[in-house]
C-alpha cells in the first residue's frame, strides 16, 4: 500500500492544518451537491485544475491515486446515459437502456461531478498525516483529546495486524492444523485465525491502554499539545480558496442558467 | 515508597499471583527485583506504578503508598517501562511519542520542544529525526525508545520491567548505561533474571518468592548468605551458579558420517518479500543429534532465517533441501509440505509464544499435538502431564495460556512443540524470562532431544545456551554474506 502512505515535504500546503483542508474540500463538495448541471462542476474542475501544480503532489503520486476518480467517472457517465431519466430527442433504445438528451446531460453533470469533487478531496487528503489530522481535530475543532489519541493510538496498531495474521498462519501451520480440507474447512480455518486475530488485538490494545495510562494519559487534568495547530492566514487562504470555487462554479451555473436544485427543474 | 501486606489476585485465577508483600524502599535507592518465574514480580511492578484496576480485573489486599500517598494517585512521580518494547510506543512519530507523556502531564510546549531531544540524547537515540517512524525501529531501539518517553516526564521512581529481555549483548550494555545515566538521584527498582548485568550498578536486592520476600538487602550480602536458598528459588547467580541443575558437560558424539544430513542449505538467501532480503549467501547441514545456534545482532534476519528452515516462509533464493531422514516420503522442500507433515517433521516455537497458542486452557494446548498424532485420551493426558510436570507448569494446567507470566508463556510454547517429537525443532529465543532454575530444567529436556537423535536450531542472544546446546553456531551479521562455521 506504499503508494497511499502521506505525501510529505515542506511546502506551504504540507504545513496547513488538515482541518483547513477538509474544510475546503467540503465547501466545493457542498456547493456541487446542491445542483446538478454539467456548467457548475465544469468550471469547478477547470478551476482546481490550475491549482494542481500547486497541490504539493507529485505527477506519478497524482495519477495513482486519482486512477480510481479516473475509472469512475466515466463509469458514472455511460451507466446515466442508458439509464438515466429519457427527456428531449430520443438517439437509441436497447431493452431498458434508453439513450435521450436528457439522459447524456446528466450523464455529463455527474461524470464532472465526481472529478470535481473527488479530485481536491484526493489531492488535499495526499498530504494529510494522521498524526496532524489529530492534532487539528483535537484543537482547532475540540474534540475530546481522549477519543482523538485514542484513535491514533489504535490506527497505529492497525499495521501490525497484517504482521500477526502472517504469523498466526504460519503458526497454525507449524502446529499441524492448518490442512482445512475444501472449501468449507477453509472459511472456517480462516474463520478461527480470524478469530486469534480478534483476541491477540485486544490484548495489544490492552497492552497499550496500559502503556499510555503508566505515562499519564487519561486523567482529568488538562492536557498541553507539543505541537499547536494554527489556524492562520495559510489555512484561512485555503478555506477562502474553496469558498471561492464553489462561488464561481455557482454563479457560473446560475449565469447559464443551468443551476437547479438537485436536479429539480 | 512503602508496601504494605500487599496482594493481588488476578479475577480468572483462584491463587493469589503475589501475597504478603512488605518492602519499604527510600528514595534514591537502586533496587534488583528477582524472584523464580512466574513469582509475580510484574505484578508487583504494576501494583507499585498504580496501574492495576477495580473490582473486573481482580482484587487487592494491603496497600502501596508512595510518598506517603496510594500509588494510583502518584502516577505523574512514576515511571514504568513495560516487558514488551513493541506495544509500548503509543504514536507513530519518534519525537511525538517522547513527548506524549510531557503532553499529559499538560508541561508547557516550549519546554516540551527542549525537553524531547535531551531525553533522546539520554538514552542515546540523539541522531534519530524527530519524525522518524516508531515502528521502523529496531528492538533495542524501542525499548530506549520506551525508556526516554518515561525519563523525560523526570519521574521520581522509575521502574524497569526486564528492560533488557531480547537485546542482543551489545545492547544489553547500551541500555543499561542509558539508564544508569539518567538517573541523577532517582529511585530505582528494575526486575531481570540475569543478576551479572546490574549487579554492580544497584545497591540492593529484593527477592521475591511465593510467600512474601524471601531475601532482602545488598548484594553481596544476600547472594552471600542466601546462596543455597536463592539457588532453589532459582536466581541466576554471578558467576552462573554450578550447582543449579547444569547440563551434562558429555556431548552425545554426533554423527560424523554426514551421509544422509537432515537439511541442507547451500547460497540460501532469506526474507519476507523478494528484496531487500533478510540475509544472504547463508550455507549450513543440519545433522540429527547435533544443534545450531542462529546468532548476531537485532536485525540481523535471525527470525527470518529460522521461519525459512522450518518451513513457513520459502526460501528467497538459493537452495534448502530436506534429507531423507527429515523428509520420510514428502517431498524435498519444507515449505511445500502439508501442515500436518509438518507436524511431527519439524516443529518451531514462535519468538512471541502468543501467536502459537490454539487451545483454551494449558492441558489441552499440550495435549493437541499428541491427539494431532493419533495418542488416545490417556496417552494424550500422559503426556502432557509429563511435560508440564518438567517444566514447572502443573499448578497451572487449567489456566488459559494467556494468563500465564512471560517465562511461563515461553516454556508452555516450548512443551507445545516438543509434545509432537519433530525430528527438528526450530527455537526462537527458547530462554526468554526463564529464571536459573527453569532454565536448567528448558536446556535439559533439550539436551534429551539431541540424545534421542533429533536436530535443534535456535535463535538467541543466550551465550550459556549457546555453549550448553549447540555445537554449530550461524552467526549472522548485517547486512552482507553469512557462512556457517563449526565452532
Amino acid at each position: 500500500m506504499s503508494f497511499l502512505e502521506t505525501v510529505r515535504g515542506d511546502r506551504r500546503i504540507h504545513l496547513i492544518n488538515p482541518v483547513a483542508k477538509i474544510a475546503a474540500s467540503a465547501l466545493i463538495g457542498l456547493a456541487l451537491l446542491v445542483t446538478i448541471d454539467p456548467v457548475s462542476a465544469g468550471t469547478a474542475l477547470v478551476l482546481e485544475l490550475l491549482l494542481v501544480p500547486f497541490a504539493g503532489v507529485p505527477w506519478r503520486s497524482l495519477l495513482l491515486r486519482t486512477s480510481v476518480l479516473i475509472v469512475a467517472a466515466p463509469l458514472t457517465a455511460v451507466t446515466i446515459a442508458l439509464y438515466g431519466p429519457v427527456s428531449g430527442r430520443v438517439y437509441g433504445t436497447f431493452l431498458l437502456a434508453t439513450v435521450s438528451d436528457g439522459s447524456l446531460q446528466l450523464a455529463l453533470s455527474a461524470a464532472l461531478r465526481v472529478l470535481a469533487i473527488g479530485l481536491p478531496a484526493v489531492l488535499l487528503v495526499a498530504t494529510v498525516d494522521s498524526t496532524d489530522l489529530a492534532d487539528g481535530l483535537a484543537q482547532t475543532w475540540r474534540l475530546p483529546a481522549r477519543f482523538v489519541l485514542g484513535a491514533l493510538a489504535g490506527l497505529r496498531l492497525l499495521g501490525l495486524l497484517a504482521e500477526d495474521w502472517q504469523s498466526l498462519l504460519m503458526a497454525r501451520r507449524a502446529r499441524g492444523v492448518a490442512d482445512a480440507g475444501g472449501l468449507l474447512g477453509r472459511v472456517r480455518f480462516l474463520g478461527g485465525v480470524a478469530f486469534a486475530l480478534l483476541v491477540l488485538a485486544i490484548r495489544r490494545a490492552g497492552t497499550l491502554s496500559l502503556a499510555m495510562e503508566a505515562r499519564g494519559f487519561g486523567g482529568s487534568g488538562p492536557r498541553t499539545w507539543a505541537r499547536p495547530a494554527r489556524f492562520g492566514r495559510d489555512e484561512w487562504l485555503l478555506v477562502l480558496l474553496g469558498a471561492a470555487i464553489a462561488v464561481i462554479a455557482t454563479v457560473a451555473a446560475v449565469a447559464a442558467g443551468s443551476w437547479n436544485f438537485i436536479g429539480a427543474r | 515508597m512503602d508496601v504494605r501486606g500487599w496482594g493481588w489476585r488476578h479475577a480468572s485465577r483462584r491463587a493469589w499471583a503475589v501475597e504478603r508483600i512488605d518492602l519499604a524502599i527510600e528514595p534514591g535507592e537502586r533496587v534488583l527485583l528477582l524472584g523464580a518465574s512466574g513469582a509475580g514480580k510484574s505484578t508487583l511492578l504494576h501494583g507499585i506504578a498504580g496501574l492495576l484496576g477495580g473490582g473486573e480485573e481482580g482484587e487487592s489486599r494491603g496497600e502501596i503508598l508512595v510518598d506517603g500517598r496510594p500509588s494510583d494517585t502518584m502516577r505523574a512521580r512514576i515511571g514504568l517501562v513495560l516487558q514488551d518494547p513493541e506495544n509500548q510506543a503509543v504514536l507513530a512519530r519518534v519525537g511525538d511519542d517522547v513527548a506524549f507523556g510531557l503532553e499529559n502531564l499538560a508541561v508547557d510546549p516550549s519546554e516540551i520542544r527542549t525537553a524531547v531531544p535531551a531525553a533522546l540524547d539520554r538514552v542515546g537515540l540523539g541522531g534519530i529525526p524527530l519524525d522518524h517512524s516508531t515502528s521502523a525501529l529496531s528492538g533495542g531501539q524501542k525499548q530506549r525508545l520506551a525508556l526516554a518517553g518515561v525519563l523525560a516526564m523526570q519521574p521520581g521512581l522509575l521502574l524497569l520491567d526486564e528492560p533488557t529481555a531480547n537485546l542482543d549483548p551489545d545492547g544489553v550494555v547500551q541500555l543499561r548505561d542509558a539508564v544508569l545515566g539518567s538517573l541523577d538521584g532517582r529511585t530505582l527498582v528494575v526486575i531481570e533474571h540475569r543478576v551479572s548485568t546490574w549487579w554492580h550498578a544497584v545497591d540492593r536486592i529484593v527477592v521475591l518468592g511465593s510467600d512474601g520476600v524471601l531475601a532482602d538487602g545488598r548484594p553481596d550480602t544476600v547472594l552471600g548468605a542466601e546462596r543455597e536458598r536463592l539457588a532453589a528459588a532459582g536466581v541466576w547467580l554471578p558467576p552462573l551458579d554450578l550447582t543449579a541443575p547444569p547440563p551434562p558437560v558429555t556431548m552425545p558424539a554426533p554423527p560424523r558420517v554426514e551421509a544422509d544430513p537432515l537439511m541442507t542449505a547451500r547460497s540460501l538467501s532469506v526474507g519476507r518479500r523478494r528484496k531487500p532480503f533478510a540475509a544472504t549467501g547463508l550455507g549450513f547441514t543440519l545433522s540429527a543429534g547435533s544443534a545450531m545456534a542462529i546468532t548476531g545482532p537485532n536485525g540481523a534476519g535471525k527470525s527470518t532465517t529460522a521461519l525459512t528452515i522450518a518451513g513457513l516462509l520459502p526460501p528467497a533464493a538459493g537452495e534448502l533441501v530436506a534429507g531423507k531422514s527429515l523428509r520420510r516420503g514428502a517431498g524435498p522442500s519444507p515449505h511445500a509440505w502439508r501442515s500436518r507433515q509438518l507436524l511431527d517433521r519439524i516443529g518451531t516455537v514462535f519468538q512471541s509464544p502468543e501467536h502459537q497458542f490454539l487451545a483454551p486452557s494449558v492441558r489441552q494446548e499440550l495435549e493437541l499435538g499428541p491427539r494431532a498424532l493419533g495418542a488416545d485420551t490417556t496417552a494424550a493426558a500422559r503426556i502432557a502431564e509429563g511435560f508440564a510436570e518438567r517444566l514447572g507448569l502443573t499448578h497451572l494446567l487449567r489456566a488459559h495460556p494467556f494468563s500465564l507470566s512471560g517465562g511461563e508463556k515461553r516454556r508452555l510454547s516450548v512443551a507445545t512443540v516438543l509434545t509432537a517429537s519433530p525430528s527438528l525443532i526450530v527455537l526462537d529465543e527458547p530462554t526468554f524470562g526463564q529464571d536459573a532454575r527453569t532454565w536448567g530444567e528448558l536446556v535439559r529436556l533439550l539436551r534429551e532431544q539431541l540424545t534421542a537423535g533429533r536436530s535443534i536450531v535456535a535463535v538467541t542472544h543466550d551465550r550459556e545456551v549457546v555453549d550448553a546446546l549447540c555445537d554449530v553456531e550461524l552467526r549472522l551479521t548485517t547486512p552482507s554474506s553469512h557462512a556457517g562455521g563449526e565452532r
